[in-house]
């Protein structure tokens, strides 16, 4: 249904922009601003939409790139990157752009599935034949694993991966606010290191071998096997965790500025697509397109916006703002 | 230190010069430093304090402080070795380990994070024969020392070694005449003479080590209260998106490296008065 | 010389038993090893782990040739300017005495204490969207954090103190005879700076132009801060390690860091040579 509309708005854009630029074919240039695990995805996206735009309309369309942690993504586009469009690990950071009027307001409603192309989710990466045994988010708590996840002061995924484990905690039978405080600060007390981004993170636990279990995103963790040797690691999919929805949207005046609103939109329509689709799935994220297959395994998922966490703006508040709860254990733990 | 005060300077040059020097100065350093203390305003006194003694910060000062005066200590006890060695002793190899103790000043900082959480983890060259003994580095402020200690090696060795060079064997004969044995020589003659120079290079080492980033990032284990540096708290406020917060810690520290500056120039007048 | 006759004489009666001395040579020795000798080792043993063709692709990828030439052009720009800036305020503190000359001292050395999360922040405050000039800038469509000319300036800032700082106390030690005889004689101020101190402080200026070329081309923490991190545009060489690091990529990563790792190594090569001329230039005076 949706696909389909899109297709329409798309052929319908397409033609009237080979009707208006077919004389003269341009040379567009591009600013994607990402977070960290994006960057094999993107690298492939962008060469095939450089060919879909080239076949439809004659212009050679360059997408620069420009990975880091979500949140200082966020503050450079704030602070004057010129980013045609963000494509970043959650809609807080997004969120925080359009407060400063760079984007409209109601920017997640412009694109379906609330501007989320893919999602993703939270499992573990394990040593190879999981000699701890963890199966589930509750093997994590356990004397004596050592757990690695980022700082979420910092990483957007690791707020995704304390998210995660605050939701498996809640939906235990019995479980309410402050069991959930206390299996994530027994869970925390396991994390000998807080790297303070996600391909930080994977760094330590592959490479310095520290670390019984990583918290990763789903498409980190198939990368790090696929990077690193699959003789190496195993992915172990908990029984339930979060649904991550990385948005993407077109920063509206940096667009305008640049006069590429319209392939700036085209290119993340372009992600709907089932190409696009077909290429979020070959990087192990999770398409949203239900037709486009997928080996991932199936779990049961939690969302931001559930009663839990309220969406975005609560669950920054509640748990990672100066006085949060992240802080909260850390200081309880002095 | 003017050897002539004339009144009557014959020398051309000096206002331009001079007039450029605060020209470029103010334009490169001093405005933009301003900026930071005029960002901190938006805030209260009252907010301004309790945002550089949050607890959490309060332990990332003890953590910054604290490693980087143990990387000086270690760096003011071998610098002074090393300097010493350097001087006064022929082996072979002593000219090519000579230009090597510059090497953490031509050395990228990350380069050198990453190289020493190579060597150090668990798994590291070094890491993998301390791990059995218990000895953690990687990722503890263990390795918040070590990089300190590597990036302010060459201020103790560099500041001292001229100093070493410059001292008078005839002192030292003379101490030895007096019936002084090598140990009493050294503590009571030649020990005073080096005091100013190692500690200048303490506290340069020290200065350069509290505002270190791009190294620790890559061998600290960022925790909060035990080894996140004062620096990564900047970065944290800033990701999210408080900045006058980031531009308040930023205004401490600014604070502290300029009084470490001071106090430098300082011990360098004093060193070169005892010189004298 | 005199340091020839130092050192035969102190050789018997002033130095420590051999055994002591071996005993220092031999802590001090590991201790430099353990610090220095082993991550130069490392870093070119990572680097060429897999073998010579995959450290030369490393180095041949479009990325890795443009974060080259950005990290060249930026050392081009700053070492020049702030080469001229040292000889200026060397000029202007070493041969001239006035009030408030110390603070003047402390608040050029300023920079080489200051945090480069910092250094680079600072120019963000200003010249960022939400700072003094942003908006600005924004609508003349000038663009300088998170392009070149921020990447410029915070190197500039963070290199600002090392050739001033290397000049002024080898020209105060020099004093201005020779200038002001050179003056009585004739020569105009340019004539003397050029053919009368010039000669006389060429290698110390060799010398700070050295260590700050080292630190323009191998900034990161600051550099980061303003860089904006786009691909094959503001990644300078250190900025393109880590990415490169991030991307699991540890050769190719440690591949692009022995360039800069050589770099240190020509660096020093050169310092060594540098230091003796001036040591040679001292002893000669």
């Amino acid at each position: 249904m949706n696909t389909k509309i899109i297709t329409t708005t798309l052929t319908a854009l397409v033609l009237t922009l080979s009707v208006s630029t077919a004389a003269l074919a341009a040379d567009i240039t591009l600013l994607n601003v990402s977070y960290d695990p994006t960057r094999e995805l993107y690298s492939d996206f962008n060469k095939s939409f450089a060919a879909y735009w080239k076949g439809k309309t004659g212009d050679t369309v360059t997408v620069k790139q420009s990975h880091g942690g979500s949140g200082k993504q966020a503050r450079s586009v704030i602070d004057g990157l010129e980013a045609d469009v963000v494509t970043l690990a959650l809609a807080f950071d997004i969120d925080a752009i359009a407060e400063k009027g760079l984007i409209k307001p109601g920017w997640q409603k412009e694109l379906p599935h609330n501007s989320s192309p893919y999602t993703s989710t939270i499992v573990f990466l394990v040593r190879k034949g999981n000699p701890r045994k963890i199966k589930n988010w509750d093997d994590l708590i356990k004397p004596g694993v050592a757990v690695i996840t980022p700082n979420p002061k910092t990483s957007g995924g690791a707020r995704w991966n304390y998210l995660a484990a605050w939701a498996f905690a809640l939906h235990q039978p019995g479980g309410n606010e402050a069991k959930a405080k206390e299996f994530v600060s027994k869970l925390l007390k396991n994390v000998p290191v807080l790297d303070s981004g996600a391909r930080g993170s994977t760094n330590t636990f592959v490479q310095r071998g520290i670390g019984d279990v990583l918290l990763a995103w789903e498409n980190e963790a198939y990368l790090a096997i696929n990077e690193l040797g699959p003789d190496k690691f195993d992915v172990v999919t908990p029984s339930e965790s979060i649904l991550a929805e990385p948005p993407v949207t077109v920063i509206d005046k940096v667009a305008d500025k640049h006069g590429t609103r319209k392939v700036a939109e085209a290119y993340l329509n372009y992600l709907y697509s089932d190409e696009g689709q077909k290429i979020a799935a070959r990087h192990y994220y999770r398409p949203i397109n239900s037709k486009i297959p997928t080996k991932l395994a199936k779990v049961k998922l939690y969302k931001i916006d559930d009663k839990a966490f309220g969406g975005w703006q609560k669950a920054q508040k509640t748990h990672f703002a100066d006085g949060g709860t992240f802080d909260q254990i850390y200081a309880a733990g002095k | 230190m003017q050897f002539f005060k004339r009144h009557n300077n014959v020398l051309p040059g000096f206002g331009p010069t001079l007039g450029f020097t605060v020209f470029y100065l103010s334009l490169i350093v001093l405005i933009p430093l301003s900026a930071l203390v005029f960002r901190t305003m938006g805030l209260t006194w009252g907010e301004f304090l309790a945002t550089v003694t949050a607890p959490r910060v309060m332990a990332s000062y003890k953590v910054t402080f604290g490693a980087a005066i143990i990387a000086a200590v270690i760096n003011a006890v071998f610098g002074v070795l090393v300097a010493w060695v350097l001087v006064r002793y022929r082996f072979p190899g002593r000219r090519f380990i000579d230009a090597l103790v510059d090497l953490p000043f031509a050395l990228p900082t990350a380069v050198a994070g990453i190289t020493l959480a190579t060597i150090y983890s668990p798994n590291g060259w070094v890491g993998r024969y301390l791990e059995p003994l218990g000895i953690k580095v990687a990722f503890t402020p263990l390795g918040i020392v070590l990089a300190m200690t590597f990036i302010g090696l060459p201020f103790v060795v560099r500041t001292v070694q001229p100093v070493v060079e410059e001292i008078e064997v005839e002192l030292e004969e003379a101490a030895t005449c007096l019936g002084a044995n090598r140990w009493q020589t050294l503590k009571l003659v030649i020990f005073p003479m080096l005091l100013p120079s190692i500690l200048t290079g303490f506290a340069l080492s020290f200065a350069r080590a509290v505002g270190e980033y791009g190294s620790l990032i890559f061998i600290a284990g960022n925790m909060p209260m035990v080894s996140e540096i004062t620096p990564l708290l900047i970065i944290t406020k800033l990701e999210q998106f408080d900045y006058q917060g980031a531009t308040a810690i930023a205004c401490v520290m600014l604070l502290a490296s300029f009084s470490m500056l001071l106090i430098i120039n300082l011990l360098q007048k004093w060193s070169r008065r005892y010189a004298e | 010389m005199s340091a020839l006759n130092k050192k035969n004489s102190s050789n018997r009666s002033q130095t420590e038993p051999a055994f002591v001395r071996w005993l220092l040579i031999a802590i001090a020795m590991s201790f430099l090893t353990l610090f220095l000798a082993l991550p130069l080792a490392a870093v070119f043993g990572q680097a060429f782990e897999k073998g010579l063709t995959v450290y030369l692709d490393a180095i041949r990828e479009p990325d890795t040739l443009s974060s080259i030439k950005l990290t060249l052009i930026t050392a081009a720009v700053t070492v020049p300017l702030n080469l001229f800036f040292g000889v200026t305020a060397a000029w202007a503190i070493a041969k001239f005495s006035f009030p408030g000359k110390n603070l003047l001292i402390t608040l050029i050395d300023l920079p080489f204490s200051v945090s480069p999360v910092i250094s680079g922040f600072i120019y963000v405050l200003i010249f960022g969207l939400q700072g003094w000039l942003g908006p600005w800038l924004q609508e003349h469509d000038i663009k300088i954090v998170f392009a070149v000319p921020g990447i410029i300036l915070a190197t500039l800032f963070v290199t600002f103190p090392f050739v001033a700082r290397e000049l002024i106390p080898l020209m105060e030690a020099q004093g201005k005879e020779e200038e002001e005889a050179a003056l009585v004689l004739g020569a105009t101020g340019l004539q003397t700076f050029f053919l009368v101190t010039l000669p006389n402080v060429k290698w110390g200026i060799i010398y700070g132009v050295i260590l700050c070329n080292a630190r323009a081309m191998g900034e990161f923490g600051a550099v980061s801060v303003v860089s904006g991190h786009i691909r094959g545009m503001t990644n300078t060489v250190p900025l393109h390690v880590e990415i490169l690091y991030n991307e699991y990529n540890y050769s190719a990563a440690f591949a692009v860091a022995s360039l800069l790792a050589f770099l240190a190594l020509i660096t020093l090569a050169v310092k060594s040579v540098a230091e003796w001329k001036v040591r040679q230039q001292f002893e000669n005076n």
